[in-house]
Parts: C-alpha cells; sequence; structure tokens
C-alpha cells in the first residue's frame, strides 16, 4: 500500500505533535524523583565517556556497511 | 490569546502558504511550547590515546576534548582527533602501494538549554591528503512527562570532497591525479534525519531509542579499490577493473538500547540495531555490556558484540566477466561477513591533590579484539597458489587500545 507523501507528512507532524502537547499535560510520574538515585550514577549512562565511544564507533563505521543511530556524527573518513 | 500587531503581521506573511491543517498544528505547537528545564553535560576534559592494529594497518593518534559550561544555559565543547596511519592492507596489496598519512579532526559544538528544551548545534572538520570532510548538525531535545522521557529530533549535513592520489612519475611526489572520468576531484553530499527517545522505564531501569535516516549522493565509492572478473589464461586467472558505484544511497538504522541497573550497584546494557539500505546491505548488531564498580576507586566494564550483514547487491568478489553489470564493487565493506568483538576496560577515579578546581578524575584502560569473519571476501594475493575464485576466505583479526585521562572540573 503506498501513503502519500502528504499524508505521511501529516501523519508525523500530528504524532510529533501530541508528543508535544502530552508534554504540558503529563500523566503523573510513575517513578517520582526521589526514586531516580540510580540514575545519577555514572554507570547508568549510555554514553559515560564520550571520547571513546565516538572513537570505537568510528573504527566500526569505516569497516562496516552500516552506519547511523548510534548518536555519533561522523566527521567523515575517506579511509582510501 | 491577543497577538500584537507585529505579531499578527508576521503571523499572517508566515502562514499565507500553509493550509488549514498545518496552521492549526502550528498554533497548537505554540500553546504546546515547552516550559520545563533540560540538563548540560558536565564540564570535563579528556585526553586519550587510541591505537588499531590488524590485518597489516596500524592506525593511532590522540583525540582531545574539553567541555566547559558558560552560564547556566550554555554549554561549549571541543575536539580534536588524530589518526596516523600505516597501511599495508590486503586491498593496497592488490591494487595500490602501501603508505603513510595523517587524518586531522577538529570539531566544535554549543549546547544550549531553555527550560526543558536542549539545543545542540556543532561542525566537524576532517582533513587527510585525498579527503576532506565537512559536517554540520542541528538538533532539537525535550524533557517531557515528568523528565521521564526525553525525545530528541536531529539534522546533519556533510559535504565532502574526494582525491585520488598517486605518484608523479617525473618527481616521485605524491601529487593528485586524476578520475578514470578526467577530473581532478569528486563531491559526496550526506544528509541525516534522526528521532532519539530516551525513556525512563522503572526505578532501575531505562530504556533509549534512535532511527536516522541517511541519504548520501556523489561519488561513493574507493578510487584505489578494484573489481576483478575472471580471465582464464591471463595473469592469475583474473583481471582487474575500476569499481563502478550507484550515486545515492538511502539508509534507515534503528537502535533499541535497555539499561537495568543491578542491586549491588552494577548495569547490564544491551542493545540492537538494524541497518538496511537501498544497496541490499542488510546488517544486525547485538551488543552486551556488563558495569562492574569495585570499592570506591575501580569501575570494571566488559563488552561482547557481534555484527552480521549481507552484502550489497552489486558486490561481487569475482565478476564472471568485464562490464558484467551496471555496477560493480569488490570493497570488502559491502561484502557478507560476521564479527565479533570482546572488550574490557578499567577506569581508577582519584582526586588530584592540591588541586582544587577538580572535582574528579580518573585514568582509564581499554582493550577490543575483533574478528571479521567474510563469507564471499577472498585472499586474492593467494590466486597463484589455489586459482582464482578458489582463494580462502579472508579473515581479519585486530586489537583495538585505548588509553585515556578524564579530569571533571
Amino acid at each position: 500500500m503506498r501513503v502519500a507523501p502528504v499524508k505521511l507528512m501529516r501523519a508525523v507532524t500530528a504524532a510529533l505533535l501530541l508528543a508535544a502537547l502530552a508534554g504540558c499535560a503529563a500523566p503523573t510520574p510513575w517513578v517520582k524523583p526521589y526514586e531516580r538515585e540510580h540514575f545519577a550514577d555514572p554507570i547508568m549512562s549510555f554514553n559515560r565517556d564520550p571520547v571513546s565511544s565516538t572513537y570505537l564507533q568510528h573504527v566500526f563505521e569505516t569497516r562496516e556497511g552500516a552506519h547511523g543511530a548510534t548518536g555519533s556524527v561522523g566527521g567523515g573518513c575517506g579511509c582510501n | 490569546m491577543q497577538l500584537t500587531r507585529e505579531a499578527r503581521c508576521a503571523h499572517t506573511r508566515g502562514a499565507a502558504g500553509l493550509s488549514p491543517f498545518t496552521r492549526t498544528l502550528l498554533t497548537l505547537c505554540l500553546i504546546a511550547a515547552p516550559a520545563l528545564a533540560g540538563v548540560l553535560p558536565e564540564d570535563r576534559a579528556d585526553v586519550l590515546w587510541h591505537s588499531y592494529n590488524g590485518g597489516d594497518i596500524t592506525i593511532q593518534g590522540p583525540s582531545v576534548l574539553v567541555r566547559k559550561k558558560v552560564g547556566d544555559n550554555l554549554s561549549l565543547s571541543a575536539n580534536y582527533y588524530e589518526d596516523m596511519i600505516s597501511s599495508a592492507s590486503i586491498d593496497v596489496k592488490l591494487s595500490a602501494s602501501p603508505y603513510h598519512e595523517k587524518r586531522e579532526q577538529w570539531s566544535g559544538g554549543a549546547d544550549y538549554t531553555h527550560g526543558k528544551s536542549t539545543y545542540s548545534a556543532g561542525f566537524i572538520t576532517s582533513k587527510e591528503p585525498d579527503y576532506k570532510a565537512n559536517t554540520s548538525y542541528f538538533a532539537v531535545s525535550q524533557d517531557m512527562f515528568g523528565d521521564l522521557t526525553t525525545l530528541t529530533l536531529g539534522y546533519r549535513r556533510g559535504w565532502d570532497r574526494v582525491f585520488k592520489d598517486g605518484k608523479d612519475i617525473a618527481t616521485g611526489q605524491i601529487v593528485h591525479v586524476p578520475f578514470d572520468n578526467g577530473l581532478s576531484q569528486a563531491i559526496a553530499d550526506h544528509r541525516g534525519y534522526s528521532l532519539s527517545l530516551s525513556q525512563i522505564l522503572t526505578r532501575n531501569a531505562i530504556l533509549g531509542f534512535n532511527y536516522e535516516l541517511l541519504t548520501d549522493q556523489g561519488y561513493l565509492a574507493n578510487p584505489y579499490r578494484e573489481i576483478r572478473f575472471l580471465s582464464p589464461g591471463v595473469g592469475l586467472g583474473f583481471s582487474k577493473a575500476p569499481q563502478v558505484y550507484p550515486n545515492t544511497r538511502t539508509s534507515n538504522a534503528a537502535l533499541v538500547q535497555l539499561k537495568y541497573y543491578l542491586p549491588y550497584r552494577a548495569a547490564l546494557t544491551g542493545q540492537y540495531r538494524f541497518f538496511h539500505d537501498t544497496w541490499g546491505v542488510l546488517a544486525h548488531t547485538v551488543e552486551l555490556d556488563y558495569t562492574h564498580p569495585a570499592g570506591k576507586h575501580w569501575i570494571f566494564e566488559s563488552s561482547l558484540r557481534y555484527y552480521t550483514q549481507k552484502h550489497a547487491d552489486f558486490y561481487s568478489d569475482l565478476f564472471p566477466r568485464a562490464n558484467y553489470q551496471n555496477f560493480m564493487a569488490r570493497d570488502r565493506e559491502l561484502a557478507a561477513f560476521h564479527s565479533y568483538t570482546l572488550g574490557a576496560g578499567a577506569s581508577y577515579q582519584f582526586m588530584v591533590p592540591g588541586v582544587h578546581w577538580i572535582n574528579k578524575s580518573s585514568a582509564n584502560v581499554r582493550v577490543d579484539h575483533l574478528l571479521v569473519d567474510y563469507s564471499d571476501f577472498r585472499n586474492a594475493l593467494l590466486a597463484g597458489t589455489y586459482g582464482a575464485g578458489n582463494e580462502p576466505l579472508y579473515r581479519l583479526n585486530a586489537n583495538i587500545f585505548q588509553v585515556f585521562v578524564s579530569i571533571w572540573f
């Protein structure tokens, strides 16, 4: 089934809008602020040492066909 | 809601070409404008030395990253990264000559918070003798649902200039040489559109989701590598010809991460990435990480990463004949293969005596071993022994080493 680009754009925009609106009418957080002490621990960070993880990601991206969605923005590497 | 005269005029001008649906959405967006507060990254500096050794390639160099807040709402960052490359890889031995070169990369970025929103922008420039790349990026993050959820929308754009180097016969110097089409340089353009979501699930678990749509356009091949095709009775049984790549590529990548805090203060992370593109590359990545603090000073970590991909539609290790199809490649990055990466690291946290502006410091070391098993990329250097098309499949073993010092101030 093909979806017209305009309809697709409207659906995406509406979804984003709903997400934004939900921020104003947020439900009661089910994890209270005082219950989030574990997330302040550095070991719970998805990217504890950016200088190291960015390098390792670069190593993989220059040797694999897949790239993207890792959060790192490459500056390009010819690797010729 | 009353608008000022200027606001009404601006509203009228801006909305003149918009449909009623879009105008309604824009109005609702204004109503829903953020009024909550993002969190800026910590002030820190890292100095790293990296080393890669495998497949007769050695790459090493420094990376320095500094991040500092300016006032309460702005954080600036800068990074210098360098690769010193010495290569005699299997590709180089087959189609070119061993070489040494240096790649330098500079980047600068800024993060600005306003309420619960964070705006990020930056620029990266990379330079090596035969490849120059510039990338800019912009992203907006919004904390929602009592800070349980963070939604980020991002955009990046890259402009690359590709050159082909060769030895000048008269002087012996390395100079830019023309491409096969006679041009002195080629252009590649990259764009990326991303959507990220971070969601606290329970007091011990957090979920991350990233999606990115990437488009590449222009010269996307490696100008030095060549395809090979069967030539019975000639040389080693094969001949070589330039690669022919499509000029466009559209990719979709989606990553899901789940991090869990274990009862004895340790963290377990699982992640999966799906990748697919219009060249026919289909890839899956699975990774498990375990982080274990020990005492007040040590943090140990270990990881296992598995990656597998299907080859691109126009890839072949050995084509049946010259000009077999319109697009032809033999870059092993587009071959079918799977790889394992086993990693371990240790971090020692300490205070620097007498330096009061440093809040915390750490000395870190990390070692990874990469093993790549190719399914349809053969060691063509052994064609004389085994015959073209019957050589053993290529296998890459590499050691990746990092040592770095971090300070928080």
